[in-house]
């Protein structure tokens, strides 16, 4: 058992703190705290860092089952749409990479139970950059690229 | 600021010539609105309630992806509970409005003969507070915690006209004074850049300055207010863009719901006449 | 006070879309604030977890360049209606949130 949890759960049932220990988390199945956040690959600086945080080792094909649905020019670098969809089978995860962000790793979800492969979000992008995005189908990893521009200025108020 | 000053030479700014003090606010309406109509032959009349999506396909395909779950529904969620919720005396907002405050702000602004001003809605929503022993949203210049809140109380109040069409009462005395002022304001030059709202709204809507600024068009300007503009992240009110949109031209922002504001609201909703509620909305 | 989580679900496609918006500054550490001149720590939603009648269909690691008010969409194969949809979310500092409906 986790060291942690041991003695945790020793002083909480003695001071009756199990309520806050949950909701910290410290009391979840061992299976559960491996599926924490993803720190590394979140601060990975490099789409090469981040794909192996994530993913592991092993390159990403390029798909054409892969479909961005981004803007071409952004109207505002804070709120940029994309979605993704794929017709790709047994979808796993899909993930999401800003080139030119300083930490390029938006987010990644993990699919499963009927989910279908498609994920859609609202991300920052700090300038014109290209957008990655990847899906493992099957135990093998596929890419999809697109470019979205992004035009600092004019009159903001 | 070089960059839109160059802009706007290459793009040959013409200056309308502002309409004759004399016509009436019937023929203005009329010529405004002919004026986007030859202009933008294709565009359909109603499309003028989106703001500058109606002129800007570019930037229309990401609107539509926001409004597929727009950012504004939390602030309107805020909205909606203090509209909901009793006063200290057991009333609430509903009792201080015709018709519980349903179908009626297609008529905001409008002309109060018995207090002599043009009354917004966010006037008559604090006013409403006030009646009621209240406190009302105060300091909207500065503190902008109240002003968004007030912005999103008046954002639900409008949600309860969707879609009704702009319709404003210039029939009262004193009215077409205050509508003329707001014309004035509108065609009249300030600021260091020495822009007229008519130079953006008018002359060049539909066209993108300095590279990332699209010019809505003047026509429908209002219906989309108290709005959440990208670059804002919040619901804010139309005095707020007002004061946002002087700066832009170097000019002195002028007081919330001081005179000058509310007579310029009269005057560019009495020039939506015709078109659909569509408050809350994106903006850019 | 619990922060606002909606959620709504439509057909799209012969599949169920399930659309998630979220109050949340998601603060990515490195604004400063004008006042303080201070950078304002990273405030962002870390998990968010999509079920379908209580079983997990998507878990969403997300990073602080979500945009400000977070949406996020999932796609659903074979739901039915009157299947529950819950949307639970927790962030770095700890705080958490959830919403439901029905396809």
């Amino acid at each position: 058992m986790n060291v942690k949890r041991r003695t945790l759960l020793k002083g909480t049932l003695a001071t009756g703190a199990l309520g806050l220990a949950a909701a910290a988390g410290i009391l979840k199945p061992a299976r559960v705290l491996a599926a924490e956040w993803p720190k590394n690959a979140f601060e990975a600086k490099t789409v090469d860092e981040a794909l192996k945080d994530v993913y592991g080792a092993g390159q990403a094909t390029q798909s054409k089952d892969i479909t961005i649905k981004a803007p071409i020019q952004a109207e505002n670098g804070a709120v940029v749409p994309i979605s993704v969809e794929t017709k790709l089978p047994n979808v796993e995860s899909i993930g999401i990479m800003v080139k030119e962000n300083a930490t390029p790793l938006i987010a990644t979800v993990a699919l499963s139970n009927g989910a279908a492969g498609y994920f859609s979000a609202r991300m920052k992008m700090a300038k014109t950059s290209d957008v990655n995005v990847y899906v493992k189908s099957g135990g093998k990893l596929y890419s999809a690229t697109q470019q979205i521009k992004v035009t600092v200025g004019g009159c903001g108020g | 600021m070089k960059k839109i000053l160059i802009g706007l030479a290459a793009l040959g700014i013409v200056n309308l010539a502002p309409v004759a003090v004399h016509a009436s606010p019937e023929s203005d309406l009329k010529q405004f609105q002919d004026h986007f109509k030859k202009k933008f032959p294709d565009v359909p009349f109603d499309e003028y309630a989106n703001g500058l999506y109606a002129l800007n396909p570019v930037y229309r395909a990401q609107w539509e992806s926001y409004n597929e779950f727009p950012p504004f529904e939390i602030g309107l969620e805020e909205g909606k509970k203090m509209w909901e919720k009793p006063f200290k005396n057991g009333k609430t907002f509903a009792s201080c409005f015709k018709n519980g405050g349903a179908k009626i702000a297609q008529h905001y602004p409008y002309w109060d003969e018995q207090t002599k001003m043009v009354r917004t809605a966010e006037l008559d929503l604090n006013d409403c507070l006030k009646r009621n022993g209240e406190s009302e949203f105060t300091n909207l210049d500065k503190d902008q915690k109240a002003r968004v809140q007030l912005a999103q109380l008046a954002a639900y109040f409008y949600t309860l006209s969707k879609g009704e069409r702009v319709k404003i009462d210039l029939s009262k005395p004193g009215a077409v004074d205050a509508y003329e002022k707001g014309k004035k304001y509108y065609w009249a030059r300030r600021g260091q850049l020495n822009f007229a709202c008519s130079h953006c709204h008018v002359d060049l809507a539909g066209k993108n300055l300095g590279g990332n600024q699209p010019l809505s068009a003047g026509l429908g300007h209002p219906v989309g207010w108290p709005a959440q503009r990208l670059e804002w992240g919040r619901l804010e009110t139309l005095h707020q863009r007002y004061a946002t949109c002087n700066k832009q031209v170097r000019a002195q922002p002028l007081k919330h719901n001081g005179e000058e504001y509310r007579d310029l609201q009269l005057y560019e909703t009495y020039m939506s006449t015709g078109l659909p509620l569509t408050a809350p909305a994106m903006r850019n | 006070m619990a922060r606002l989580t909606k959620i709504k679900t439509r057909a799209k496609n012969g599949a169920t879309e399930v659309l998630v918006l979220v109050n949340h500054p998601m603060e990515t550490g490195q604004r400063v604030d004008p006042k303080t001149k201070q950078k304002i720590p990273a405030h962002f939603i870390q998990k968010m977890t999509i079920e379908l009648n209580g079983k997990p269909v998507a878990v969403a690691d997300l990073g602080v360049a979500i945009s400000k008010d977070p949406l996020v969409g999932v796609m659903i194969n074979g739901a039915k209606a009157g299947d529950k949809v819950k949307a639970s979310w927790t962030d770095n500092k700890g705080e958490s949130g959830n919403a439901e409906t029905s396809v």
